[in-house]
């Protein structure tokens, strides 16, 4: 396995250093700018406190307070009839702000709108479940949780839904090594057959270039096969096509061609 | 009776020899290889196509079985995650000896293009393999090679004395 380099300023680095670089961003509009999401916001805003709204690619993006977000989707679901919610998950913040993003994708089949609306939340930090609102969010907060370790109460069955139960870590942070952690490279090896197991099987290989010719032991060419371990650098021994009739199989016959009828009348 | 003379002493021996048991019984294990219902990935649909109409698998002897316990071979066919690890591992104890195994694909022979956390990087790390075949996927033909070269394998074994039971601890 490759060293492991740890990776928490990954979001402050910049990898692209062209002074006169500018990210480019989405155009946002004003929210008044659409008559529909004018008025989904201006109820909204009746009842709950919203930091920020703007329309992105013809979608109204609103941020509210993590505590409010049972409310806010309660309302959009009765009474403002944006009756799915078609994704949610969570954005890794943390070594930008500090914080998670947590987004819920909803859609309005009736007014053919969507809204995106979302929330930050501190690392420790738990958010209510939706999941009396909408089913779909069962398995979505039961990921959120599985990927990044964010814990959703009054959830009906919490737990991880992708990596085993028994996993340590949560592989969608960012500083999450994309190979694996000391837990994650042994994770088989110690489960099946013990910690002590690992002098005997040996660290996983990562390197996929990895090739040795002449490694008999792990490698062979398709139709040049050797005996295992065999030693080759001398040069490989000729193949030659081979039949299992060839050395007298029990019962199984070589087909002779010549011997045989080939029927080219069909109305005999 | 017999109205002729047996000699029984003539060519060397007696009309059995023990090299003919060997080949009996390997020419029954290699030609009745059963293999275990189990893909795991994108090659899975491979296995499913060498045992299908096309290139026939029944005409080797290796009929899918959906029992380990009735089954010789494991073809590990497809991505194995580290989650599945210790099903396969479990899968392949329950087969009875002797028993062989086939990694299938780049994802089973060195983890493949998933270079990640959450594959095992080789099915070998778990469970003995006989025969590694490239490819992603490996097309039917090279799963019907594999498995004539896995015959020729058993047939050059020795099938009287007591196989050694191969296991990675
Ligand atoms: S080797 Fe390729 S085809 Fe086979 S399981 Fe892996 S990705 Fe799929």
């Amino acid at each position: 396995m490759r060293r492991y380099v740890p990776k928490d300023d990954v979001q402050k680095k910049a990898y692209y250093t062209d002074r006169y670089w500018v990210a480019p961003q989405v155009p946002k509009a004003k929210v008044s700018s659409d008559k529909v999401f004018a008025e989904d916001l201006k109820a909204i805003k009746a009842a709950f406190k919203v930091f920020d709204a703007y329309i992105q690619v013809e979608q109204m993006v609103i941020y509210i307070r993590p505590e409010d977000n049972f409310g806010v989707l309660e309302l959009m679901k009765n009474k403002l009839d944006y009756t799915q919610l078609s994704e949610m998950s969570a954005v890794d913040f943390l070594a930008d702000r500090g914080e998670f993003d947590i987004f819920y994708q909803m859609l309005s089949m009736k007014k053919r709108k969507r809204i995106r609306v979302k929330c930050a939340i501190k690392k420790e930090e738990a958010i209510e479940s939706v999941e009396k609102l909408f089913r779909s969010a069962d398995w979505s907060e039961r990921e959120m949780y599985d990927m990044f370790g964010i814990k959703v109460n009054n959830h009906p069955f919490f737990k991880r839904i992708l990596m085993p139960d028994d996993w340590e870590g949560h592989p969608l942070l960012k500083t999450y090594p994309l190979h694996g952690d000391e837990f994650a490279a042994w994770y088989e090896v110690d489960k099946i057959f013990g910690k002590e197991a690992r002098d005997i099987i040996g660290p996983e290989i990562r390197d996929d270039a990895a090739v040795d010719r002449y490694d008999t032991k792990r490698f062979a060419r398709l139709g040049h096969e050797v005996p295992y371990g065999a030693d080759i650098s001398k040069g490989e021994p000729a193949v030659k096509t081979e039949y299992q009739e060839d050395d007298g199989v029990f019962l199984i016959e070589r087909f002779e061609k010549d011997s045989s009828t080939v029927i080219t009348d069909r109305d005999r | 009776m017999a109205q002729h003379q047996v000699n029984y002493t003539q060519d060397g021996g007696l009309p059995v020899a023990l090299t003919t048991i060997d080949k009996v019984v390997n020419w029954g294990r290699s030609n009745s290889l059963w293999a275990l219902t189990y893909g795991l990935a994108c090659c899975g649909i491979e296995m499913m196509a060498s045992g299908a109409s096309r290139y026939d698998f029944d005409r080797f002897g290796t009929i899918f079985r959906a029992s380990p316990r009735q089954a010789d071979v494991l073809i590990i066919a497809g991505t194995l995650t580290k989650k599945h690890a210790e099903f396969i591992k479990r899968l392949y104890d329950q087969m009875t000896e002797p028993r062989w195994v086939i990694s299938m694909g780049s994802c089973a022979n060195t983890g493949g293009m998933f270079n990640t956390y959450a594959t095992v990087q080789g099915a070998d790390r778990i469970v003995p393999v006989d025969l590694y075949l490239p490819g992603c996927a490996p097309r039917p033909e090279t799963l019907q090679y594999g498995v004539m070269l896995l015959q020729k394998k058993i047939r050059s074994e020795k099938a009287i004395k007591a196989q050694k039971p191969k296991r990675l601890l």
